[in-house]
């Protein structure tokens, strides 16, 4: 097996190693040393470090350079805390561990190289494996060779897993090699390990978060033979996300929420996120190959279960919950409408915290949010701006000076989320008005889509103003969200007419402006929108009709995105079947599960920036090209605040 | 393309019994005689005097000094502070070397000089009030709003970091507003000498317009012994084409005078096209003499690069969706001949040209694209 494993110590193709080395690294690396353990050091060190400074995600902050000893306080503080007290006694057991090739001697070399350190998780997770593989028998034993720990954390008492876990994954660190063990083999450790993760998890709820690192890197082994590059992407970005996420002081709550962009077409991932879920949904049986990566549930079948729960549910926060299955029904949609609900459930939850004896304010209200904000994820994915309020609110927690106590951090954390809203929601919205209105002259056509808010508020102010304009009002299936915009815009007594996307080629012409919503604007200028935005801004492009997007900015993103596919979110497949009300046109209704067929029904898409004219936003007019420097000053500001 | 639409021809027919309500932008009648301030002053300096303006220049004058005796009988010292800014500013625009922000930055300096406020506060009041009587006294040029807000920007940004004393942080205001007027030089100066580089031997350059940024360029090229050939056109009604022909005659630069229409004609033969700009808007795009976006238009589609120099005080936060989308600065037109009165003359001094038809900017800042005039001014301004 040494021989077809040498070959693949050329590390897979360079591509797929930037930014993602971490599960590729370490396999190719151990697998020289079984030749050579000193040699293969060498070699593997160099093909570790060779993809010059590559070998690092750049997304996690390289761990200096240092000897063995130093490394563990720097992978504890990473691993968290519970770890960390733990570190000095796996000193001792992998001391006591017996390799096969004694290689204990290249431990501490191996550990010199930095970058090794980094890969050594998912190395190690191998090796409990092998150590079980080839010490079958001593299951029963209690040796506290680090393999064997894995083994006891099923074994010993729920009070100890905890510890034992953690200590499992500092004493795997400490082991450097990897035995020969098959692919099998591995497999059936990754699977008892499982298992013994979800006894552990049955049992505390609280599992170390190095673990689920460990546990995402081993399915990240599991499928390396598979060669899934998304895999990769899962643990690269799982642990950079729960970097980005609010800094090393807060892993507790890294166990809770799924990445929300997770790749959904990786099994293990998605049953591992479904045994967290607390809503319960069924994925949809005919998925369209295309967007495999995307979730994609029945709709329908979770809701009344849920809300026979609602006061069953002890971890949850009522008003999260009352938000969440808002989210589920479709009753809030659209992107600012969610974002308040959600910030104002956030508000309720930091009323009625009150922090627990033994912890600090900040981790452990940070953890919360966290676990509140998956549960709200798994009701309906996260929008953009949902996003960057979250990181606003996680942001805010963690400013929070230690001295304050804990009516007083409560306080200020209510009136900072209150005036998020106030500022970035509603304010933002005055101002976009205020500065849209003078782009409407007297005898415009303005055509909008969907039905955005802050487009909507445009043309009730310059109707207040008495500006002489009509409306028309382009819709679409199945959402048809136009007829409430229509049915408010004709309440006030605009001129208006209303069409499907199907005719936009047709009416375009007499069209002087287009007035756009957007979820969120990215990087490179792309707008990333209700479906079907793209259509109308391009047909308008065509007949060279000026396109104005309005946006607050903080749904601005950093994120650039290419197309409509890699990031999206899909949406009821029935409610294209269903057409309600014409039964005589229903020729879809009870297709869905026919396997020739498959529905898709997408939620958002990206419009490029070259059809956008200007993004209307409360720093004023811009064109696409200064988004990026508009979240550069954005994320400025944040910090002096 | 809106006129097609069947609901606004109703209207209209509806409503041409009673009288119109926005006449301002659209409409088969004739457009208020609102003469641009600014293009009147360009025509002076142009040396192109008409009758017609003459006598419009007369009445604006009267205007101007009618609405003055009309604040003196408020509060005595907000006259002489209008009185003074207004008048200080025309006198400084008379000289026809000076840019016209420059010449608005050294009326508000008048106003610092002449102001006997005590606090920061009460200075910036003001000034902001001089600079208000400015901008509204001439709402067309930009480079006058834009330099009177970058003014007060300014002012405003030292007065929030100032923690001396009132006479000295008044004194630095001066000081500063003096320097601006040899930044202006200065900042022509730079753009001259950056834009060598792009001047080779043997090119042919096609300019429009009379800019004083543009002449620098071609004068510092001469100077550095380029050899080089000049389209220039003929630029009615300004007549710019004549006084650019005949300045860089004096320069020994071999030059050659197009009609408006013969652009396209001549464009092979064109290696770059050089622009100067009233004002650069936020999405790259410039507004300047009529006829600008025409020539672009024609550059772009035979892909011959169109140059813009503009000084970094002429970045203005505007931001026109298409020709009509600003305020009208209009001009007198003069034919030759009598022109009927019911027939209407396509009147605007200036036209906007979309940043896509424009390759690169050549300001003090350095020699940048389009889409950084948005990231210079949101620096600015946020």
């Amino acid at each position: 097996m040494e021989s077809r494993r040498n070959p693949r110590a050329v590390v897979d193709p360079k591509v797929r190693q930037v930014g993602f080395f971490t599960s590729s690294q370490p396999d190719s690396s151990s697998t020289q040393q079984q030749p050579d353990p000193i040699a293969a050091a060498s070699a593997s060190s160099s093909s570790t470090i060779s993809p010059s400074g590559n070998s690092l995600s750049p997304v996690m902050i390289p761990p200096p350079l240092h000897n063995s000893s130093d490394t563990f306080p720097l992978r504890a503080a990473a691993a968290g805390a519970a770890a960390s007290a733990v570190s000095p006694s796996s000193f001792s057991y992998s001391s006591r561990r017996d390799f096969p090739d004694g290689s204990t001697t290249a431990s501490p070399g191996r550990h010199s190289r930095g970058s090794f350190v980094k890969s050594s998780v998912p190395v190690a997770s191998s090796l409990p494996g092998i150590g079980m593989g080839s010490m079958a028998a001593a299951k029963s034993s209690s040796v506290p060779a680090s393999g064997l720990t894995t083994v006891s954390v099923v074994t010993m008492p729920p009070g100890l897993s905890e510890k034992a876990s953690g200590m499992e994954v500092q004493s795997d660190q400490k082991k450097p090699l990897k035995e020969k063990t098959t692919k099998a083999e591995r497999r059936a450790i990754q699977e008892a390990q499982r298992a013994a993760k979800a006894a552990a998890k049955a049992d505390g709820g609280k599992v170390p978060p190095v673990t689920s690192a460990s546990v995402a890197s081993t399915s990240v082994k599991a499928a390396k033979p598979a060669k899934a590059t998304s895999q990769k992407n899962d643990v690269t970005v799982a642990a950079g996300a729960a970097e980005k996420k609010g800094g090393p002081s807060e892993k507790d709550r890294k166990k809770d929420a799924p990445h929300p962009r997770m790749q959904y077409d990786d099994e293990s991932r998605v049953v591992k996120a479904k045994r967290r879920a607390v809503v319960k949904q069924t994925e949809a049986k005919n998925r369209v190959e295309l967007f495999r990566h995307l979730p994609q549930y029945e709709h329908g079948t979770q809701l009344p279960d849920l809300e026979t729960k609602f006061f069953q549910l002890d971890p949850m926060h009522p008003a999260v919950y009352k938000v969440g299955l808002q989210y589920l029904s479709g009753d809030i949609s659209g992107g600012n409408a969610r974002c308040i609900a959600m910030l104002q459930a956030f508000q309720e939850v930091v009323k009625d915290y009150s922090t627990p004896p033994e912890k600090s304010l900040n981790r452990d209200m940070t953890a919360k949010i966290s676990s509140y904000v998956s549960f709200l994820i798994e009701c309906r994915p996260l929008s953009i701006s949902m996003g960057n309020a979250i990181r606003f609110v996680k942001n805010r927690i963690a400013k929070l000076p230690i001295t304050l106590s804990e009516s007083e951090a409560k306080a200020a954390l209510q009136s900072d989320i209150e005036r998020f809203i106030n500022d970035k929601i509603i304010g933002a919205d005055t101002v976009i008005v205020k500065h849209a209105v003078t782009k409407i002259r007297d005898g415009d056509v303005l055509l909008t889509y969907g039905s955005p808010t802050a487009v909507e508020m445009v043309l009730l102010h310059a109707h207040e103003l008495r500006k002489k304009f009509r409306v028309l009002v382009v819709d679409s299936r199945p959402k048809l969200e136009g007829q409430l915009l229509l049915r408010r815009l004709i309440k006030r007594g605009i001129n208006c007419t209303y069409t499907h996307i199907n005719a936009i080629s047709y009416i375009m012409h007499e069209v002087t402006k287009v007035f756009l919503g957007a979820s969120s604007v990215l990087s490179n200028g792309t707008v990333y929108s209700r479906v079907g935005t793209a259509c109308v801004a391009m047909v308008a492009n065509a007949f060279r009709v000026p396109v104005l997007v309005c946006c607050e900015a903080y749904k601005f993103h950093e994120r650039v995105q290419l197309d409509s596919i890699c990031s999206n979110e899909l949406g009821d497949p029935n409610a294209i079947s269903k057409v309600h009300g014409r039964e005589d046109i229903n020729y879809l209704d009870g297709l869905t599960n026919n396997a020739n067929l498959q529905f898709l029904n997408l939620m958002y898409d990206a419009t490029p920036s070259d059809y956008i004219s200007m993004i209307i936003t409360d720093y004023g007019m811009v064109p696409p090209t200064s988004v990026p420097v508009i979240v550069r000053e954005y994320q400025k500001e944040h910090l002096l605040v | 393309m809106w006129r097609r639409s069947p609901s606004f021809i109703l209207d209209e027919r509806r409503s041409s019994n009673s009288p119109p309500m926005a006449d301002t932008t659209r409409g088969p009648f004739q457009n208020s005689d609102s003469i641009s301030a600014y293009y009147q002053t360009r025509a002076a300096h142009h040396g192109v005097i008409t009758s017609d303006w003459l006598a419009q220049a007369q009445a604006a004058v009267g205007g101007v000094s009618g609405e003055e005796q009309s604040l003196s009988s408020d509060n005595q010292l907000g006259t002489e502070k209008s009185f003074n800014v207004i008048e200080e500013f025309n006198n400084w625009r008379k000289q026809p070397d000076l840019a016209e922000a420059v010449a608005a930055i050294r009326a508000l300096a008048a106003v610092i000089r002449a102001s006997e406020a005590s606090t920061m506060m009460e200075l910036e009041i003001e000034l902001k009030k001089a600079s208000d009587t400015l901008k509204s006294w001439d709402k067309t040029s930009i480079s006058l709003t834009a330099g009177c807000d970058l003014f007060i920007r300014y002012v405003t940004r030292t007065s929030a970091l100032e923690y001396e004393d009132f006479n000295s942080a008044k004194s630095r205001l001066l000081e500063r507003a003096e320097k601006f007027g040899e930044i202006s030089c200065k900042a022509r100066r730079i753009i001259a000498m950056l834009s060598q580089d792009f001047i080779f031997d043997g090119c042919t350059i096609l300019v429009h317009g009379l800019s004083r940024v543009v002449l620098e360029i071609l004068k510092t090229a001469a100077q550095n012994n380029k050899l080089f050939r000049v389209l220039c056109t003929e630029g009615r009604p300004d007549g710019t084409g004549v006084l650019l022909s005949s300045e860089l005659s004096k320069l020994d630069i071999p030059v050659k005078l197009l009609l408006d229409s013969a652009v396209a004609y001549s464009m092979d033969e064109v290696d770059m096209v050089f622009f100067g700009a009233d004002g650069v808007v936020e999405s790259g795009g410039i507004i300047n003499m009529m006829g600008t976006y025409q020539i672009a238009l024609v550059a772009h589609s035979m892909n011959k690069p169109v140059y813009v120099a503009a000084e970094s005080y002429k970045f203005a936060r505007l931001y026109p969706l298409d020709q009509k989308d600003m305020a009208p600065a209009l001009r007198p037109i003069e034919f030759g001949v009598k022109i009927p009165t019911k027939v209407e003359v396509e009147r605007s001094a200036r036209d906007y040209t979309p940043p896509q038809y424009l390759t690169l900017l050549f300001t003090d800042l350095g020699v940048l694209s389009p889409s950084v005039v948005s990231d210079e001014l949101i620096q600015l301004y946020l």
